[in-house]
């Protein structure tokens, strides 16, 4: 036996040596990733984040009501009705309306009455909220769906 | 009529030779007996059999180690006992603890004991870190011992957080809306640079954390798994790793001239090998390291049974003893129970939090998230960037060099942290400045970030003026903890409604 046929037969030996670790690992990741795929939801088991706020009418004008029971501010203004929402884009805290618009308790963030931040930490303005009708007349504000700052809904 | 004395025979020794069955050894009073009651032992054979005189020492470990693991003990039998009422949902959790509280026989006791036990370990888990850093203890062969520490740190923060959310009152409610928050904080990068419908590290770590879109019952039952099984197991064994790692790098760290310091060994102490032992072991074949001197034994060493044993008796008892008295005059706080529409104000997190709420204060991302992993990062690096030899086992080296350089830290850190402070309460930061600037120039320039850079160019001013790795390690690990002091303080004692600043509660405003 030649020097060159033992290389060849280590060789042999180390592929499959190879091909056992590799399928090992493979078999080993998979199900690490079908475990991993575990904690991820695909459908968030929130209730819903649409709710009606009244008909248009009842929109205060110039001010903002605070939706009972959800994270919504509403107002209307000459160009339509908008929704905001009072979650502060900071850290998550509900803001309070403030004489210059609204400040978060938690950290001080200080927004103006459009919603647009003026101070403290936050990273962005309030998120203004999506405003549609409902069939029976009254608005519906959907906290899931942000539209950009100024959309407002045409009485 | 042999085999009924033999059997009565038995009957008489019963207890006796039941116990000898349990335990092979005989009383400990003998040097072999007091090994073997150690090392024959499951529960006891993570100690040497013999310990060194030096590391039986009050004034060098201060026990803090092992007040951290009685804690922990404390904290895993009175959560145990907790588990048998509290109920891991939205609507009977705050409930049951009220029911531990007031109705169930000594369950406000336990509780109590759980809440202090848990400060009592994240003080000792700080202090002990200290006191290995400035034995310079993490040095060759400690390297990765002081890595499993810091992990075992993070496991600590990660319990007690966990923690906080169970009883489902305000103070909890918000304090993890905040938590999940931070989790989802990287998005104000990748807002910044506009990738955030590709790529969005933080909505998934907020949506893994609390699998839904808000703080609710799917998060309530993830903190609870987490904080009774996944970071208890991981605890364990990472303590497990933490002893055993300590047995396999010599012991706890002592002076080179350890022996000479202790002198010899008092009355009390049972007998110290003085000589050669009469035989050596066929095992130094395979262990790495030097071979003993021949005619020398392992000198000013002492049983582990009964020395160390009853020091951590001792500790094991002070622990408990501060624990109770502290359980047995304030009671855990419980305020009103979690309404998701109205925060708490101040919403304040566990104390050893408020330093990071007080840099996250500024930014979210480099507050919560970008500073805090820097540290940490920072700190695992300590054992592998300073190779300097010498020092280890005295406090600050024993030198007056490092003592001047300590305190010089020391000052620097208080000063940069208060100075920055007083700053950002009397005029503000860049956004009162200028309203229209981008965010991300406060992500990245806002308090913390500087002083975080002014802690890390101290430290390497400091190596190059002292020519010296230690001394920077011990400029930027004093100014950590300086600036981790100040914060926490400010954070706990000075920021009232909508985080103001207020020099007492006394002055915050009413509503």
């Amino acid at each position: 036996m030649s020097a060159d046929d033992r290389v060849k037969e280590v060789g042999r030996r180390d592929l499959l040596s190879l091909a056992a670790w590799g399928a090992f690992c493979a078999s080993l990741a998979t199900a690490m990733i079908g475990m991993l795929r575990l904690p991820k939801p695909s459908v968030l088991p929130d209730p819903s984040l649409k709710g009606k706020v009244g008909l248009p009418g009842a929109i205060p004008e110039e001010e903002y009501r605070k939706v009972p029971g959800r994270n919504v501010f509403v107002s209307r203004s000459e160009l339509g009705v908008f929704a905001i929402s009072s979650v502060c884009t900071h850290l998550g805290c509900v803001v309070a309306p403030a004489p210059a618009g609204f400040n978060c308790p938690c950290h001080g963030s200080r927004f103006d009455a459009m919603g647009r931040v003026v101070g403290g930490p936050a990273p962005r303005g309030l998120d203004w909220l999506k405003v549609t009708k409902a069939p029976d007349g009254e608005l519906v504000v959907d906290e899931g769906e942000t539209v950009p700052q100024g959309t407002y809904w045409k009485v | 009529m042999e085999a009924w004395k033999d059997y009565v025979a038995s009957v008489k020794t019963l207890p006796r030779s039941v116990w000898d069955s349990l335990v092979r050894h005989g009383a400990p009073v003998t040097d072999r007996s007091r090994m073997e009651a150690v090392f024959q032992n499951l529960f006891l054979h993570i100690h040497p059999t013999r310990v060194h005189r030096w590391s039986l020492r009050w004034s060098y470990s201060l026990g803090l180690g092992l007040i951290c693991a009685a804690s922990f003990l404390l904290l895993l039998v009175t959560g145990v006992l907790l588990m048998f009422y509290y109920k891991p949902s939205t609507v009977l959790a705050y409930q049951s603890i009220q029911d531990i509280h007031y109705v169930i026989p000594s369950g406000r006791f336990m509780r109590n004991i759980h809440r202090w036990g848990a400060h009592i370990m994240v003080v000792a888990v700080i202090l002990h870190m200290a006191r290995v850093f400035y034995t310079s203890s993490y040095k060759k062969p400690r390297e990765m011992n002081w890595v499993f520490g810091l992990v075992l740190l993070v496991l600590t923060l990660g319990l007690s957080f966990s923690g906080y959310l169970l009883p489902w009152d305000q103070l909890a409610y918000w304090a993890t809306t905040i938590g999940a928050n931070i989790a989802q904080s990287p998005r104000e990068l990748t807002d910044a640079l506009g990738i955030t419908p590709y790529f969005d590290p933080g909505g998934f770590q907020k949506t893994l954390l609390l699998g839904s879109r808000s703080v609710g019952e799917e998060a309530l039952i993830r903190f609870y798994v987490l904080h009774i099984m996944i970071l208890p197991l991981l605890m364990v064994v990472f303590m497990g790793l933490h002893f055993w790692r300590i047995r396999k790098d010599g012991g706890l760290s002592r002076p080179e001239d350890a022996d000479e310091r202790l002198g010899p060994p008092g009355d009390d102490a049972l007998p110290v090998f003085t000589q050669a032992p009469k035989k050596s072991y066929g095992l130094m074949a395979v262990v790495r390291g030097t071979s003993p001197t021949v005619g020398r034994g392992p000198e000013n060493t002492v049983p582990a049974w009964p020395h160390l044993m009853t020091a951590e008796a001792a500790v094991f008892m002070f622990t408990l003893a501060i624990t109770v008295a502290l359980s047995f005059f304030f009671d855990a706080p419980l305020k009103e129970m979690a309404n998701p529409l109205i925060p708490e104000n101040p919403a304040k997190a566990p104390w050893y939090f408020l330093g990071l709420q007080e840099i996250v204060s500024f930014s979210a991302f480099a507050g919560g998230v970008l500073l805090p992993m820097l540290a940490l990062i920072g700190l695992g690096l300590i054992p592998y960037l300073d190779r300097e030899p010498g020092g280890v086992g005295y406090w600050l080296g024993g030198r007056d060099r490092d003592r001047r350089i300590f305190l010089q830290s020391a000052a620097f850190g208080l000063g940069a942290v208060i100075g920055l402070e007083a700053f950002a309460v009397r005029f503000g930061w860049l956004r009162d400045w200028f309203p229209g600037i981008p965010q991300i120039a406060i992500t990245l320039f806002n308090p913390g970030t500087l002083l975080t850079f002014l802690y890390v160019a101290y430290s390497v001013w400091i190596i190059r003026r002292e020519n010296s790795t230690r001394l920077g390690g011990i400029a930027i690990f004093t100014c950590l903890l300086a600036g981790f002091i100040i914060l926490t303080l400010i954070g706990t004692y000075f920021r009232g409604p909508n985080w103001g600043f207020y020099w007492s509660p006394s002055h915050w405003p009413v509503h």
